[in-house]
């Protein structure tokens, strides 16, 4: 039974892996790779060169890695942080009684239901510099047009704020699932010896909800760090852009002008090496925190 | 003690902040929607006004569906999305009941692969996977796509599945033994049935991460009759072209799908997904 499992991934996730991985101590790219053209096979040519490729992007010579890695981890912080926050604020005012509670609730929840290109390209006329709606209601209120798509800085906002709309509905679900987990009775025993509202947020709804939010903020993590389309359409395939985290740059690398398999290849190691050891890690954080409860 | 609602317990202002601060998250939450629903209305030039409210036609559609290869692209979508939830439910479906029901040396290692595949970033595997395709004369095929699709969300969805299956006591599957019938025939005829919420979840998660790929599809399909929709609305906004009339309509029509099986799935989301992650 496990079987069909066993062999798809092999075939699908760990073949090409174990390539990626081959691939990543040569220097293949376009020119070398070795093809079929129609009957004729071509040979591929491309050498083993070792660590080469990794000295290459940790020395900084290639695609300036650490200021990419700086932005692309300020990246994922924030946007978890945001999901988090918004998420968590947004599902305990929806976890009270109260009118219109489902009405907020479906409405809250629909932009995870857009898939992320359409987010992506919606975005992108709303931040259009003439003619976005943004820009033009900051006209009204007799704010100048900001380029929100231009500037590197600005760019940086603008696309977090896409990933933020587009992430909080995720978390504010599963912490509502969460909430909704932890029995009622703490929350009135908590009350009835006096704890203050601050008091039974930090001693009984934030403990509760911590096998959800462990498990929440290592899979938005992995997603965020990963986040393709969001940065790959708003901010546009123009090369050279400093907005770019880790995985577009690798796939421009693979797929733009000279394919630079290998360098791909190598880029893609590196980030999953770093998702490895940030989920080695945060396992760790969580199975202690269990312990000293 | 307090017999009082808290409702009632809640004052006036307390009330009123509470509700701003929804209808205000609301407003937010719909607003890029409605936004690209009205300037879908408004023509081929409509979007270079975006706060007017006038001059409603329904150009842009008309334009979409009878001018462009819009038509092409959404079923291309639709089998792309159709076979890797159909062949992704079945692989996971299988995987996550043998995880959560037998014993078998390396059983705890692969519930951690599984989530470790979620961690692959598209760099590593897209050249692989492309020469791979490349070698099998896949590329450019919705069975290539399909099975590259399926490499993304069954590890997630097996994970998920385990969780569920964890929930269906272990009873059913004696007495299915009792009865005589094989593993295969406890699971195909009696936990299938059980488990139709947590499958229903799983293929509309497949069904939505293979709706909305763009990594792969983008490299993998390169004639224009075999994109994707998120390969197709590429060439509408793309660095030569802008159209975003064509755009807006597009999208909505994308959306439309994708909202309605999202309105009858969200409440089983919830279940299946934290089903998974607290107990996994």
């Amino acid at each position: 039974m496990v079987l069909p499992v066993v062999v798809v991934l092999a075939v699908l996730v760990g073949y090409p892996l174990g390539r990626g991985l081959y691939l990543s101590f040569t220097d293949a790219d376009e020119a070398n790779i070795g093809r079929v053209i129609g009957d004729f096979h071509v040979p591929a040519t491309y050498r083993f060169v070792g660590l080469d490729n990794y000295w290459n992007i940790l020395s900084g010579k290639e695609g300036s890695f650490y200021p990419r890695l700086g932005w692309t981890v300020v990246w994922t912080a924030s946007c978890v942080l945001l999901h988090y926050s918004i998420g968590l604020g947004l599902a305990m005012l929806l976890n009270r009684p109260m009118r219109g509670r489902s009405l907020y609730r479906v409405l809250l929840i629909l932009p995870w239901a857009v898939p992320a290109f359409v987010a992506a390209f919606a975005w992108k006329l709303m931040y259009n510099t003439q003619n976005g709606v943004i820009n033009a209601v900051l006209a009204k209120v007799g704010v100048g047009a900001v380029d929100w798509l231009g500037d590197p800085f600005v760019q940086k906002l603008s696309v977090i704020a896409v990933n933020t709309w587009l992430g909080v509905p995720f978390m504010m679900v599963a912490i509502l699932g969460g909430l909704q987990a932890i029995p009622r009775e703490l929350h009135e025993a908590a009350e009835m010896d006096g704890a203050s509202p601050w008091q039974r947020f930090r001693n009984v709804t934030l403990p509760g909800l911590r096998p959800v939010s462990g498990t929440v903020v290592l899979l938005g993590t992995i997603w965020t760090f990963n986040m393709f389309p969001i940065i790959y359409l708003v901010i546009g395939q123009a090369g050279g852009t400093k907005s770019e985290i880790l995985v577009t740059y690798a796939y421009r690398l693979a797929f733009q002008g000279v394919r630079d398999y290998a360098g791909s290849a190598s880029y893609g190691i590196v980030i999953l090496s770093l998702l490895l050891v940030f989920s080695v890690f945060h396992r760790r954080m969580l199975s202690r925190q269990e312990g000293s409860l | 003690m307090s017999t009082t609602t808290p409702r009632a317990r809640r004052s006036k202002g307390a009330s009123a902040a509470l509700h701003t601060t929804l209808v205000v998250a609301s407003l937010v939450a719909l607003f890029p929607i409605a936004f690209i629903a009205l300037v879908s209305l408004r023509g081929e030039d409509g979007w270079t006004h975006p706060t007017r409210l006038s001059g409603f036609t329904l150009s842009n559609y008309r334009h979409v569906l009878a001018d462009t290869q819009f038509p092409t692209w959404f079923l291309n979508s639709v089998i792309v999305a159709g076979g890797t939830m159909l062949l992704g439910v079945l692989i996971s479906a299988s995987a996550g009941y043998a995880v959560s029901r037998m014993r078998f040396p390396g059983g705890r290692p692969l519930m951690w692969s599984f989530l470790l595949c979620q961690m692959f970033p598209v760099a590593v595997l897209i050249v692989p996977l492309y020469n791979i395709l490349g070698g099998l004369g896949l590329l450019d095929s919705y069975g290539g796509l399909i099975l590259t699709l399926c490499s993304v969300s069954v590890p997630f969805c097996a994970w998920m599945l385990k969780g569920y299956f964890d929930t269906v006591p272990r009873e059913i599957d004696e007495s299915g033994r009792v009865d005589g019938l094989t593993p295969f025939g406890t699971f195909w005829r009696l936990i299938v049935p059980l488990a139709r919420p947590g499958l229903a979840v799983t293929a509309f998660y497949t069904f939505l991460t293979a709706w909305g790929e763009v990594a792969f599809a983008t490299q993998f399909m390169s004639s224009e009759s075999k994109y994707t929709l998120a390969v197709g609305l590429q060439t509408f906004v793309g660095p030569h072209r802008a159209e975003w009339g064509l755009m807006t309509a597009s999208s909505v029509l994308i959306m439309v799908p994708a909202g309605l099986l999202f309105f009858f799935a969200q409440k089983h989301l919830v279940a299946g997904l934290t089903a998974g992650g607290t107990k996994g």
